[in-house]
């Protein structure tokens, strides 16, 4: 017996019986299908383009396309004064604002010599922490929309309604805040903020619990995506990965803990990563886990913000606003703990301009997408969505 | 009281003024006007509403009281836009799948018995005829998918004639333990074998111990035959954008829609008429307060299938906006691994149960 392969009609056999008697048996020629993901594509969460090579269902390769968001973020800083900056990083990942804000202010006030106010790191905490349970809120809800549970998407923006509007109480705005200016913030939380901010966490507890039957322990959402995409502590470290992501590989690496900026020291959380009971380590299940567990620290945080934080007796939230952020000359590099793992900015700054002279920020999201080659070999079309819905990606963060 | 409850109901059959039989005419009005408003509007109204209620919302509120008129609009709007066939589909499968969908949804509901004067095709093989019809929804989708040359449109059509061919096998073999009880495939005799003064006692449901197994099978089979979640793959639009009818507009859309909400309510019409008693009242005859005697009649035979109809209609809702979507292997695995053998488990003990146990 034989076997060819022509190119294009499968393979063929040839089996010899007798001398006179020869059978050829040809199988069905398959070709494989380009299919463009994107970036019209519900599930690809904004304007990703996902080439995949198809074999039926069967993804052989899937390459993604970024660039349909790109605004010149890193040219405009060149061109704008630092505090000006900040409005732009709102712009990046627009889940996660103050977490942004935060990071940039970090990177800035690392060349600057500016002594920020204990209240105002509080405040910055607590927003930023309202930020981060608002941002996961939006993944888990999108991703239960990704497998095809419509209605937990719809509980989590209830409530992420409840935190848009303690921050646009603070902030004035309700998705790009220009809250955290560099060396403080704009202005002081309102009379009653943390009152009301108590009452959101004691109003949130049980709904995170609630969340948690209706989608993460429900059957049909374990058996989508236990197993599916797993990725290896390892690869994932050498991919860059950070955040929820490489957590849910089962390393315990959160910025706030192993590079502590701010308050978080003085602070009592845990970094929650999966155990391998409920979930394999490092799937989309363990990842969507990760964010789970990480609203619950979030909430304990802010509580903890709230007994500690000092008086507005005296408070001056823009003591430490330089008028004129003119930083000494030199480089640096700030980071924090965004919703989405990692940002940081590396600034560089030759000491006599009001603007930067090369600002660069290392996108979370961009590096996390960066994997999907790895992740979607092999893998159905719907394990590819529920991949995608995992890795939790802003586009406006990826391609800035 | 007991014999004025549904003393004009059974009069009206015999309505005839002039000798034309105008009461039966009235009677038959009922379940196709039923059948219009239902279908045409309030199917989606209620999913709107249900959902909405599920969801913390209000749902349609603007368009009359609590959005009451909301399909209509919707229709109008469907009904003026522009009917885009795209320029490189084919154009006649593409015209002519929303009709064989179309077709294939509602022929069934021709041998619905809507209430005990009433049923559109006495057929004595009824219940065959429904299984059989529904298949023809398959020609329609493939028809649709392949016609809209588009990649999307193909899986969802691919993905539907497999799940719908393969989940027909535990359906109708489920049917069939229902067919089994009865002796007979007439949908309407199927009915008046369910019918006694205990009410529900009468149902095939339970009158043996192992039909809850096939109700259940057929149930779960039914979901998947008109797409609904958590099987809705074929127009997963996560994964698929819109499956089938992506590249569909206008009123060749609302016709696909019309076609789906129709199969909802002709597999919940058929689940309760071989399983829960049809236009038969589930309410018992309690001595002196005959409850069954009161609520049995042509008009309320329609009353009662409706809403049996209803409210497996609410559960396919329910489920819909509570389970995520299952994958297109685990599908497959359910209904060739688990459903089908345990509708040929159930096929046997049913057969069993009818020949040993009077």
């Amino acid at each position: 017996m034989q076997e060819l392969d022509i190119a294009g009609q499968g393979s063929v056999r040839v089996t010899r019986k007798s001398d006179n008697v020869v059978i050829i048996e040809k199988d069905l020629a398959t070709e494989q299908m380009v299919l463009a993901m994107g970036p019209q594509h519900p599930s690809t969460h904004g304007v990703l383009k996902l080439e995949c090579l198809t074999d039926g269902e069967v993804i052989t390769e899937a390459v993604p396309y970024l660039g349909y968001l790109h605004r010149c973020f890193e040219k405009h800083c060149e061109n704008v004064d630092y505090p000006g900056i900040v409005p732009y990083t709102d712009r990046m990942d627009y889940l996660a604002g103050m977490n942004s804000e935060m990071a940039f202010a970090i990177a800035v006030e690392k060349l600057l010599d500016v002594e920020i106010p204990r209240r105002v790191e509080f405040i910055r905490v607590i927003v930023s922490e309202l930020n981060r349970i608002a941002s996961h809120l939006v993944a888990i809800g999108t991703y239960g929309i990704d497998l095809g549970a419509f209605t937990p998407f719809l509980f989590c923006f209830r409530d992420r309604e409840h935190i848009l509007s303690l921050l646009e109480w603070a902030s004035g705005a309700r998705m790009l805040y220009n809250y955290i200016w560099i060396g403080g913030i704009a202005n002081d939380v309102p009379a009653d903020f943390n009152k009301r901010v108590m009452e959101f966490v004691h109003y949130f507890r049980p709904f995170a619990t609630e969340l948690f039957k209706l989608l993460t322990e429900n059957e049909i959402f374990v058996k989508r995506t236990k197993g599916i995409g797993i990725m290896p502590a390892d690869v994932a470290i050498n991919y860059g990965w950070s955040g929820p992501m490489l957590r849910g590989s089962g390393v315990k690496w959160d910025l706030r803990r192993n590079d502590p900026y701010s308050i978080y020291p003085e602070l009592d959380f845990d970094v929650p990563v999966p155990d391998g009971k409920f979930s394999d380590i490092g799937d989309c299940l363990s990842r969507h886990l990760v964010r789970a567990l990480e609203m619950e620290e979030s909430l304990r945080i802010i509580e903890q913000c709230i007994d500690k934080m000092p008086g507005s007796e005296g408070f001056n939230p823009r003591a430490g606003v330089p008028k004129r952020v003119r930083p000494k000359a030199g480089e640096v590099y700030g980071r924090a703990e965004n919703p989405r793992g990692e940002l940081g900015f590396y600034i560089q700054s030759d000491g006599k301009s009001t603007k930067p002279l090369r600002c660069k920020a290392r996108s979370s999201c961009f590096v996390n997408l960066s994997a999907m080659k790895d992740l979607s070999k092999g893998q159905l079309i719907p394990d590819l969505v529920a991949i995608i819905g995992s890795i939790d990606i802003v586009l406006g963060e990826v391609d800035r | 009281m007991g014999n004025t409850l549904n003393a004009w109901s059974n009069a009206l059959v015999g309505f005839n003024p002039m000798g034309l039989p105008l009461g039966l005419v009235i009677l038959a009005a009922i379940p196709l006007v039923f059948i219009a408003l239902y279908a045409l509007t309030y199917g989606v109204y209620g999913e709107r509403k249900i959902s909405a209620f599920m969801q913390d919302r209000l749902g349609p509120m603007e368009v009359g009281k609590w959005g009451i008129l909301q399909t209509l609009a919707d229709i109008l709007k469907l009904l003026q836009k522009e009917d885009i066939v795209p320029a490189s589909a084919d154009k006649f499968l593409f015209v002519v799948g929303p009709g064989i969908l179309f077709v294939g949804s509602f022929l069934a509901f021709a041998v619905l018995p809507f209430s005990p004067a009433f049923i559109g095709a006495s057929l004595n093989v009824g219940l065959f005829f429904a299984i059989g019809i529904v298949s023809i929804e398959v020609v329609g989708i493939l028809a649709a998918g392949w016609g809209s040359n588009n990649k999307w449109s193909l899986y969802g059509a691919v993905r539907s004639v497999a799940q719908i061919v393969s989940y027909e096998i535990p359906a109708a073999i489920a049917l069939l333990c229902g067919a089994m009880m009865a002796g007979t495939l007439d949908m309407q005799q199927i009915n008046i074998l369910q019918s006694g003064s205990w009410g529900f006692a009468h149902f095939f449901l339970f009158q043996s111990p192992i039909a809850w197994l096939p109700f259940l099978i057929y149930f779960i089979a039914s979901l998947a035959e008109v797409n609904r979640a958590p099987f809705d793959i074929p127009e997963a639009e996560s994964e698929l954008v819109a499956g089938y009818f992506t590249e569909y507009t206008g009123m060749k859309f609302a016709v696909i829609f019309l076609a789906e909400y129709g199969s909802m309510f002709m597999v919940s019409a058929i689940i309760s008429i071989v399983f829960l008693g049809g236009w038969n009242s589930p309410l018992p005859n309690l001595g002196a307060v005959a409850l069954n005697d009161w609520t049995n009649g042509p008009v309320w035979g329609a009353f009662w299938i409706i809403s049996k109809g209803f409210f497996f209609i609410f559960v396919q809702m329910w489920l819909r906006w509570t389970l995520p979507r299952l994958r297109v292997d685990q599908l497959m695995y359910l209904c060739w691994k688990v459903l089908t053998p345990f509708a040929f488990v159930s096929f046997v003990l049913t057969a069993v149960w009818e020949i040993y146990v009077p």
